[in-house]
């Protein structure tokens, strides 16, 4: 069986930055393993800008911020190979994986980072009541449709969920001379950034429906309408308020979920509220020597810290195949309290370096305090202007301050100021 | 007036103070970013275009304009752009459209078509 030090899974933006940083920390037996046909991954159909402003300080494109990886991978001559689809991981770090002309093949590697991203929720996750004509797709798949394609999905599009992907093809099938007639958001507030809101629905004074989802689908062999109802504090239709548009597309953006078949063959633990890897903060995963970054990881609302992440899970997987010799660890976990939805990493083993933590919170905040502190005292506190489910947070922790800490537990708390 | 601030992910809560239809001050912003877009915003507001061009032979190629556009013309460009059928290679920041409808501002390619094969 053929060996590689490190066999990276996905050649988006997570495999790429990965690829590049375990490189340049002294890895150069390295394989990337992309089941598209070319690299680059989401951002290759993410023609719009607005990346890149915090790694690069400058507004990319999604082809464009590809490509500052892209070339690096290239002039490296990092080893890739397209179109090949990972079957199998095992939990000693074997990778099958097929490509053309149906041939498999079996790999040992050293280490492993799974950088396979992330897929839409469908209609099947939904339970939408109605007909099951032509004319439903995802925001992405609209996406590649226009972008990639360049055929329109259709004219006249209802877009349900306000993530980020659903509010992008709201402008982008407008600017394509279709017409969106509504964006229908259950939650009370947007799921998206509040610059897309902005410049991708209040530009075309497309209507945002906050509290209101689409009830039945109409329409035999195409779209012809859908019933769209406000929803009550527990998010279930108020009868009485439904209202009929007539449309002959429904676009879904109603969520991502990490991609993680791979990680649960080889038995990694998962997070149930982010689907990705329960991760220390090296990106490591529950089976050492396999690492995850990305949005197989915990959805991202920025590729820059994508990047970031991955760069780290490079570096990480490096260190690992080149100091094999490791010790017991102290392990620390991270403890989710009221109002926080996730943190990554979930846990701590040896610091070395500050830490960087990511979470989320679980409402619409303004002038609140984060505070995080062990069994025994605060150590760290950071105000925050604003915070929302769709807007993820970051804080920098001390190396010096994590090397101090009491017991086992670490809280991230939100406080009103 | 209130504004949220595009220029960056932050989304800054702008309050924009006019008189006379000339703007006096702008708070909320956090960087003197925030500032020239409110001001942009009242007085021409503008937005970078993304979208694609039809490439000779089938595909499309991904263009934006280097610069912000005045967003009331919108559909101008558009139509412009539709036009262009491109013969490939077509390389990252090639301009495809020189100062388009005599703004100035640029149509540029943000995608390799080909030519640029590092594998071969």
């Amino acid at each position: 069986m053929k060996k590689i030090d490190l066999v990276i899974i996905g050649g988006g933006p997570a495999g790429m930055a990965a690829a590049v940083s375990a490189y340049n920390n002294g890895i150069k037996d390295i394989l990337i393993l992309e089941r598209e046909e070319s690299l680059g991954g989401i951002l290759q159909q993410c023609i719009h800008n607005g990346f890149g402003l915090h790694k690069f300080k400058e507004e990319l494109t999604g082809p464009e911020y590809a490509w500052k990886y892209e070339k690096q991978v290239f002039d490296l001559k990092i080893p890739f190979r397209l179109n090949a689809m990972v079957m199998n991981i095992s939990a000693d770090k074997q990778v099958t994986f097929a490509c053309e002309q149906g041939e498999s093949q079996t790999v040992q590697a050293k280490a492993i980072i799974l950088a396979m991203g992330c897929r839409e929720r469908s209609r099947g996750a939904l339970n939408i009541a109605g007909t099951r004509p032509a004319g439903i797709y995802t925001a992405g798949t609209a996406q590649k449709f226009v972008n990639i394609m360049g055929y329109m999905p259709g004219k006249r599009i209802v877009i349900l969920g306000s993530g980020d992907i659903g509010l992008i093809m709201a402008r982008r099938m407008t600017i394509e001379g279709a017409k969106v007639e509504a964006v229908c958001e259950i939650a009370p507030y947007s799921g998206g950034l509040t610059r897309n809101i902005v410049q991708c629905l209040n530009d075309f004074d497309i209507p945002l429906k906050l509290s209101h989802t689409v009830v039945d689908i109409h329409g035999k062999e195409r779209v012809t309408g859908v019933t769209i109802a406000r929803v009550d504090q527990n998010r279930k239709p108020i009868s009485g308020t439904e209202e009929y548009f007539a449309c002959d597309t429904l676009l879904l953006s109603v969520g991502l979920i990490p991609e993680n078949e791979l990680a649960k063959s080889a038995g990694i633990a998962l997070d149930k509220v982010t689907g990705g890897a329960v991760v220390d903060q090296n990106r490591e995963t529950s089976k050492s020597g396999i690492f995850a970054c990305g949005n197989v990881l915990h959805v991202h609302d920025l590729v820059d810290f994508v990047s970031e992440e991955a760069e780290l899970a490079g570096h990480s997987a490096a260190k690992y195949i080149l100091e094999s010799d490791k010790q017991a660890e102290k392990e620390i976990t991270f403890q989710l309290t009221e109002n926080i939805s996730y943190i990554v990493p979930q846990m701590l083993h040896s610091v070395q370096n500050d830490v960087i933590v990511y979470f989320r919170v679980a409402n619409i905040f303004k002038n609140v305090i984060i505070e995080v502190r062990d069994d025994e005292k605060v150590l760290y506190k950071k105000n925050i202007k604003k915070a929302a489910p769709g807007e993820m947070e970051c804080i920098k922790l001390n190396k010096e301050i994590l090397r101090d800490i009491r017991g086992n537990k670490i809280y991230v708390e939100l406080k009103q100021r | 007036m209130n504004l949220t601030c595009i220029v960056c992910p932050l989304g800054c809560e702008l309050t924009v103070e006019k008189e006379n239809g000339r703007v006096i001050s702008v708070s909320g912003n956090t960087c003197p970013r925030g500032e020239k877009y409110a001001i942009g915003e009242c007085t021409n507001p503008v937005r970078t275009l993304t979208t694609t061009a039809r490439v000779a032979g089938g595909g499309l190629v991904s263009v934006k304009s280097d610069k912000p556009l005045p967003k009331g013309d919108l559909n101008e460009y558009m139509n412009i752009i539709n036009q262009l059928n491109l013969a490939p290679p077509i390389h990252i920041g090639d301009i495809l459209i020189k100062n388009i409808n005599n703004t100035g501002i640029h149509i540029v390619a943000t995608k390799n078509i080909k030519g640029v094969d590092y594998n071969a």
